[in-house]
């Protein structure tokens, strides 16, 4: 691929050189030229008011249809963590049952560790098949068990998309399973779509901090994988009824470099930290002015049994621990109800709890972003309003 | 205003800009707040070389001069004065051995220092010996191979904190100051011991306090070249010193003035910025063109002191007193600027008005400056005839 | 112990701003910094090489601009560096890039590699692991703390979704690392002048025995197809009035919808 300039049509105007961020486009002789610097960004493209800048794909080897169509079917990755099915599995299975029925073809799972038990139960949940290896060497969580055994099934059974939780665990291992198998891997997507004809995946994702989202493809390749981020999906519909075929699966020569000694639960005294499985989230950001901000947060998100959550200006200036933080680089959230304090509204914090069902921002800036994510807009002073309001819950629990 | 930094002066620029962004602004309120001395902020230094900038290569530092110490210090106190007086205050103890140590002395000492393995500060004012350093009343007193100290300094920074003292005692009272020498004592040594640290009305994280000297016995190869030159030592030491409280002056004001405009950009009132306000722009006018007036000053002084002159007292104190009466100016102004948010501890203008007052009253007040440039000029005058 | 650091120069993403017209980024005047989860890969091979002993070298793939970066790891105290250039390598995706990084480690050799959780202008998170695949070596992501290394292994905490597990891997191993492993240290004047003076290595893909045809965009499986921007969100309402009738008001709408 290369990008071209239509000398015919550029005028020289110098648009694409303020948005090249590599200094790689120069005007000579009233036209641009783009340079040996250039990264194939395209942050060109869109810049050019002519239209003169064109991507050239040419150089890319064609791959023989036939090849890509021998792959067939879509895979879940359940993980499980402690014998436990994380719930991302579950709405990884409602997603892989519309891309499934969009490509006429079957939807499996695959699940090491944990019991047969629940394997049973990711039929229920909208599996077809379920790939299943109870071996021990799947107690603790070690990528390269994990990535051998995927690999050597997705080279067995070719499924064209591969999907697993944007998780600890899927985001650490899925990558060697890639590499390994020379394939596409689209790191935390938050939705996607088949394209029925081609196969190909539609994989979009936040990027530079949830300022710009991106749509991918893998257009030469097979699989498809992508990690999808957890609440984003919905889960399909649970049938006790659904049958489906348990394949079990051996794990024989299968060998882990890294041993996992020990496991520490996080647990933080008086408030629950498990953001995602929240239904209420307090949170607070630099309005909060200190730690002393979080203790106010701490007595609304008891009274309201919820979780404190916060931006990541306030965790980076140590005012909270890194497990509270939301957005980008921190966790996404759908609470039914998010109280966001103090926080200005960064995109990177928005991507992160945008989808909660209500929002209430609290700012004492009119002009603060946060307003314009919000359900509810309160204008004032963190300190005045969030203690009314802790004043007035209590009055009205008092009264009831 | 470009001043024409060489490649490595803008390194040291760039460097100290980044720990005063990193590592000072963060915490220099909660450090005014609690009076805490900021050891932190200094091992950051030390492990950045900032310790070995003015001292030779020889000795484990960078051998850069004046001038390179003036950007540092002035990088600094655009964040918090507290923290570079600190800084300052360990060039001004180190100056003795630096100007008139022999060549033990050196030896022994400036790599620690250069390394900011071990802190320094320079003893000279007593409670009756201030500007008039002919009141001094410490005493050294040769005993075999010993100088027995007695007495107690007053407003030391760096009191307690540092390891190595350069003090100022009377060896010979008879001979007035020209009987009065200086001492390396350590931290440690029986009959030395601190004070309590003051309370003050700025720079709250550095510490000051007194040196109590009880028949203090210090070995003789301590003393600071010869008996006699304690008073050369310590003008001496100032006249090098001094340029740094310029540089103090004009990095304060800078960091109040940016607070200021800053401020007066986002603040509405009437239905525009207060910027946009002729009586706001012309005060921001005034103290803009301070400032880069006292910086041109400071920097002059301390590139005509780099270049090896010996008569440098008069522009280093033009430049001391310049650039801290404008740092009082536009810190308060800055605070005026700002109105009652000025006044508030939220925003860091209303610590930067209390630390910039003591840079007209220490290393000699601004009134004590003017009488030394006048003194020049009359020497001057004199000698032209 | 001879550790590899992978850094990534980035665009300082606090800094990006939107074109809301045409929906592009606007990176004029953005800096250019090292991606800030690496330098606590740099600040961990660092320390480690205090403790233990050995040379510290960064590599990174990127246009000649990248060198800059180089130079800050060596201000901070990185013996070498490695700088993967050239035109073959434009438009990698985390495969290609992987594939680079692994190639020039291999030529160097390290017992222990070290990288950034991910970069904060990608977030993929991908090629570290990658990296470690392509090596034939483990890996460990998002080690929180560095409990014991030595020359034979390393035991380290490394973050979960639900608490932490403490994990040891033989050496030689890669290891992704969080933020609150460290905080990364200011470079030293005498560093910052090394850094002027030093050599960076230059490679391209023939030097690394790199076919063209593995790097860059043409060994990318996945490509952009289109990049676009979040979109507002509608049904705001702005409480009005003294401070106590829009809490009323909060709490009446807040039970109507049922959050309370």
């Amino acid at each position: 691929m290369s990008l071209k300039i239509d000398k015919t049509k550029c005028m020289g105007c110098g648009a694409c050189i303020t948005v090249c961020p590599y200094d790689a486009i120069v005007i000579e002789e009233g036209v641009a030229r783009i340079g040996e610097y250039c990264q194939l960004c395209q942050a060109c493209l869109s810049s050019c008011p002519e239209g003169a800048i064109m991507e050239r794909k040419e150089d890319q080897a064609a791959v023989p249809s036939e090849d890509l169509a021998s792959w067939r079917g879509v895979w879940v990755f359940a993980e499980q963590r402690e014998g436990r099915v994380a719930p991302v599995a579950f709405e990884l299975l409602g997603e892989g049952r519309k891309l499934a029925s969009a490509r006429g073809t079957e939807l499996s799972a695959v699940l090491f560790g944990a019991s047969r038990n629940d394997a049973a139960e990711l039929v229920k949940w909208g599996a077809d098949k379920v790939y299943y290896c109870g071996d021990d060497i799947f107690r603790g969580f070690a990528d390269e068990p994990n990535a051998e055994l995927l690999s050597r099934l997705i080279s067995k059974h070719k499924p064209e998309v591969v999907l697993a939780g944007a998780t600890a665990i899927g985001r650490s291992f899925l990558p060697r399973v890639a590499a390994r198998l020379k394939t596409g891997l689209t790191a935390d997507c938050t939705s996607l779509d088949i394209e029925t004809d081609t196969g190909n995946l539609i994989q979009t994702r936040p990027a530079y901090g949830g300022n710009i989202m991106a749509s991918i493809l893998s257009p030469r390749t097979r699989p498809q994988m992508a990690t999808v981020r957890p609440k984003v999906m919905k889960t399909g519909r649970y049938e006790t009824g659904r049958h489906g075929e348990i394949i079990d699966i051996d794990a024989a020569g299968i060998k882990a470099r890294t041993r996992v000694l020990e496991t520490i639960k996080a647990t933080e005294s008086g408030v629950n930290v498990n953001l995602q499985e929240a239904d209420v989230i307090i949170s607070g950001g630099r309005g909060l002015k200190g730690k002393e901000g979080f203790e106010m947060l701490k007595e609304l998100a008891r009274l309201l049994n919820g979780t404190v959550g916060a931006s990541r200006a306030a965790v980076d200036e140590g005012w909270i621990p890194y497990c509270h933080q939301v957005g980008q680089t921190g966790k996404t959230v759908c609470p039914k109800l998010y109280i966001a304090c103090g926080i200005s509204g960064a995109v990177q914090h928005l991507v992160g709890m945008q989808s909660s069902d209500v929002i209430v921002a609290i700012n004492k800036n009119p002009e603060a972003p946060i307003f314009s994510a919000a359900t509810y807009g309160l204008v004032g002073d963190l300190n005045e309003v969030v203690p009314l309001l802790i004043k007035k819950l209590r009055e009205r629990k008092g009264g009831q | 205003m470009d001043y024409f930094l060489s490649e490595e002066q803008l390194m040291i620029k760039e460097l100290c800009a980044q720990i005063a962004q990193e590592k000072v602004i963060p915490v220099r309120a909660e450090l005014d707040e609690k009076e805490e001395f900021p050891w932190e902020i200094m091992k950051v230094m030390a492990s950045s070389d900032l310790f070995g900038l003015f001292i030779p290569e020889e000795y484990g530092g960078l051998g850069k001069g004046s001038f390179e110490l003036t950007i540092a210090v002035e990088e600094l106190s655009k964040a918090c004065l507290g923290v570079s007086t600190t800084y300052a205050a360990n060039a001004l103890g180190t100056y003795p051995i630096l100007l008139f140590g022999t060549g033990e002395q050196k030896k022994k000492y400036l790599p620690d220092i250069a390394a900011g393995k071990r802190l320094v500060a320079f003893g000279l004012t007593e409670a009756n010996a201030g500007s008039d350093a002919g009141g001094t009343r410490t005493t050294a007193r040769l005993e075999g191979d010993h100088y027995v100290i007695n007495g107690t300094k007053q407003w030391i920074t760096n009191g307690g904190e540092a390891e190595i003292y350069t003090v100022i005692a009377i060896t010979d009272r008879s001979k007035g100051p020209r009987g009065a020498s200086a001492f390396i004592v350590e931290k440690g040594t029986p009959g030395f011991s601190f004070g309590k640290k003051e309370k003050k009305m700025g720079i709250r994280a550095s510490a000051t306090r007194e040196l109590v000297f009880e028949d203090c016995r210090v070995p003789k190869e301590n003393l600071i070249s010869k008996e006699g030159m304690g008073f050369l030592v310590a003008m001496k030491t100032l006249d090098s010193s001094r340029v740094g409280v310029g540089a103090q002056g004009v990095g304060v004001a800078q960091g109040a003035f940016d607070e200021a405009v800053k401020f007066a950009r986002q603040r509405v009132q009437f239905g525009h910025p207060v910027i946009g306000f002729q009586a706001i722009q012309h005060m921001i006018a005034d103290m803009a063109t301070e400032i880069e007036a006292a910086r041109a000053l400071v920097y002059a002084a301390a590139r005509y002191a780099d270049s090896g002159a010996k008569d440098v007292t008069k522009v280093s104190s033009m430049a001391k007193l310049f650039a801290t009466d404008v740092a009082m100016r536009v810190t308060t102004n800055s605070v005026q600027v700002m109105g009652g948010s000025g006044y508030m501890r939220e925003y860091p203008v209303e610590k930067m008005m209390r630390d910039a007052k003591i840079l007209q009253i220490y290393e000699g007040t601004n009134q004590i400056q003017r009488n030394v440039i006048a003194q020049n000029i009359i020497k001057e005058a004199a000698k032209a005839k | 112990m001879k550790i590899a650091v992978c850094i990534k120069q980035v665009p300082d993403t606090a800094e990006v701003r939107i074109n809301r017209e045409t929906g592009t980024l606007i990176r004029e005047g953005v800096p250019s910094i090292i991606n800030p989860y690496d330098t606590h890969a740099i600040e961990a091979a660092l320390s480690i090489r205090e403790m233990l002993g050995g040379t510290v070298c960064a590599v990174t793939m990127g246009p000649p601009q990248a060198e800059a970066s180089l130079r800050e790891a060596i201000s901070l105290g990185v013996d070498e560096a490695f700088l993967v250039t050239g035109r073959e390598f434009a438009g990698a995706d985390t495969l290609a890039t992987a594939c680079a990084l692994s190639g020039v480690i291999k030529k160097i050799g390290a017992d222990l590699i070290i990288c950034g959780k991910q970069a904060i202008d990608g977030d993929t998170a991908q090629v570290g692991p990658e990296v470690a695949e392509f090596l034939d070596i483990p890996h460990v992501s998002y080690v929180k703390k560095i409990i014991e290394v030595n020359a034979e292994s390393i035991k380290v905490e490394r973050m979960m979704d639900d608490g932490s597990d403490i994990v040891e891997a033989g050496l030689p191993a890669l290891i992704t690392v969080v933020r609150e492993l460290n905080t990364p240290r200011l470079p030293s004047l005498k560093g910052k002048m090394n850094a002027k003076k030093a050599e960076i290595k230059k490679m391209g893909a023939a030097e690394l025995g790199l076919p063209p045809e593995v790097v860059g965009f043409n060994g990318s499986p996945t490509q952009v197809k289109k990049i676009f921007t979040p979109g507002p969100r509608g049904g705001r309402k702005q409480l009005e009035g003294p401070l106590e009738e829009q809490i009323d008001a909060l709490i009446n709408e807040l039970l109507e919808k049922k959050c309370l």
